[in-house]
């Protein structure tokens, strides 16, 4: 198959009768498939194949300030995100009630930590405030809002600002500087 | 007897279809692509498993490096130009028609207003080799030296639909992103994306309606 017959449209043979060669209409396709392919190739590469997606965050308004009644500490799990992947967390106790600070990693065990502290107070009053040291990455910030939307935690606040006596407790019992 | 023959299979198959199948394919491949814009850094972002898509268009990206750069880019060329438009008449610098469309070519950069004239000028392989030192940013957000807000502000006055993305990097700091919210906050900005990479939630998660 698959090759154009270029030669003279039948001759003449001595007293035969005249026959029109016909012309094989076959192309051999190899090499177009070649092409096809290869193009193929380049676009799937060039193209980013899935879109990223996006988590919406929404920061309370600064011009604004509202009274808020305030939060029991007893309700309250706050997160400390450190460095090199720690997290560290108090729960039931504000900074200065000499609270017990616990070490985590991310994810997993991140998750039944919070899990764990949510099945204590009633679901409605559970409140999550994250705070990030300055030693921590933009990951571990997001990884935790993530976790916040794993676990359907509704009540969670990121809040950049450590007071005197969290920095205290940070520098007591997990040794960083916050 | 005669010698048995054995029929002879032909070596060659018949291309057509594969030829179909393959150009169908390309067909695909080329209306449905977007080509990857040349970024001013690379930013691998973490991922979550949040399933909103990142829009297509009427979108302002600000970029967070690794090393904590901020880099800034709207995706409309023409949107562009008329941002630059507004820095230019707020700072008191003209940029020249050349200068302009080479700006217009740009999805995002990372350069100080006062270099950026310079940067515009150089050919793109030299731009491609330079290392883009970062948008200045502040910790309160509003600071004279803050180049961001005066970005942020001037597309959005090119496009008021504008919707505010943050790609920041894995190894990014968090103060670095601070500065960005500060100034993102300073200008009553307070809802923005986060973009991130897509990972399957644990088994047995399901979202809430």
């Amino acid at each position: 198959m698959a090759e154009i017959n270029t030669g003279g449209g039948g001759g003449k043979h001595d007293g035969g009768k005249v026959r029109s060669k016909k012309a094989s209409t076959r192309v051999d396709m190899t090499p177009m498939v070649d092409l096809g392919f290869l193009l193929i190739t380049f676009f799937i590469l060039a193209t980013t194949l899935s879109k990223p997606s996006s988590m919406t965050l929404n920061v309370p308004d600064k011009t604004k300030t509202e009274e808020t009644e305030p939060i029991k500490a007893s309700n309250v799990m706050t997160i400390f995100l450190g460095k090199d992947n720690k997290a560290y967390y108090i729960f039931g106790k504000a900074a200065n009630e000499d609270p017990e600070v616990k070490t985590v990693g991310y994810g997993y065990e991140f998750r039944q930590a919070i899990q764990e502290n949510a099945r204590k107070v009633p679901a409605d009053k559970f409140v999550v405030v994250v705070k990030p040291t300055k030693e921590s990455t933009y990951k571990n910030m997001v990884d935790v809002l993530d976790e916040m939307a794993i676990t359907k935690t509704k009540r969670y606040a990121l809040v950049d600002q450590l007071t005197p006596d969290e920095k205290k407790l940070l520098k007591d019992k997990a040794k960083i500087d916050a | 007897m005669p010698a048995v023959k054995i029929k002879r299979a032909s070596s060659t198959v018949d291309m057509t279809a594969m030829c179909d199948v393959a150009f169908l394919l390309l067909t695909f491949f080329i209306l449905t692509a977007q080509f990857r814009a040349q970024d001013a850094a690379a930013i691998e972002t973490p991922s979550s498993i949040s399933g909103i898509k990142v829009p297509d268009k009427d979108i302002m990206t600000i970029g967070l490096g690794r090393d904590g750069k901020v880099y800034f880019g709207i995706d409309n060329q023409q949107h562009r130009l008329a941002m630059l438009d507004n820095i230019a008449q707020a700072k008191g610098i003209t940029f020249s028609p050349k200068e302009q469309k080479e700006f217009a070519l740009m999805s995002n950069f990372g350069m100080p207003i006062a270099q950026l004239k310079q940067f515009l000028n150089l050919s793109h392989e030299q731009q491609g080799k330079i290392k883009q030192p970062g948008i200045p940013t502040d910790s309160t957000g509003a600071g004279a030296t803050n180049e961001l807000k005066d970005w942020v502000f001037n597309a959005r006055k090119a496009n008021n639909d504008l919707r505010i993305a943050l790609k920041g990097d894995n190894l990014a700091k968090f103060p670095e992103f601070k500065n960005v919210l500060a100034t993102l906050q300073a200008q009553n900005i307070n809802k923005f994306n986060l973009i991130t990479g897509t990972e399957a939630p644990p088994a047995g998660w399901k979202a809430d309606d």
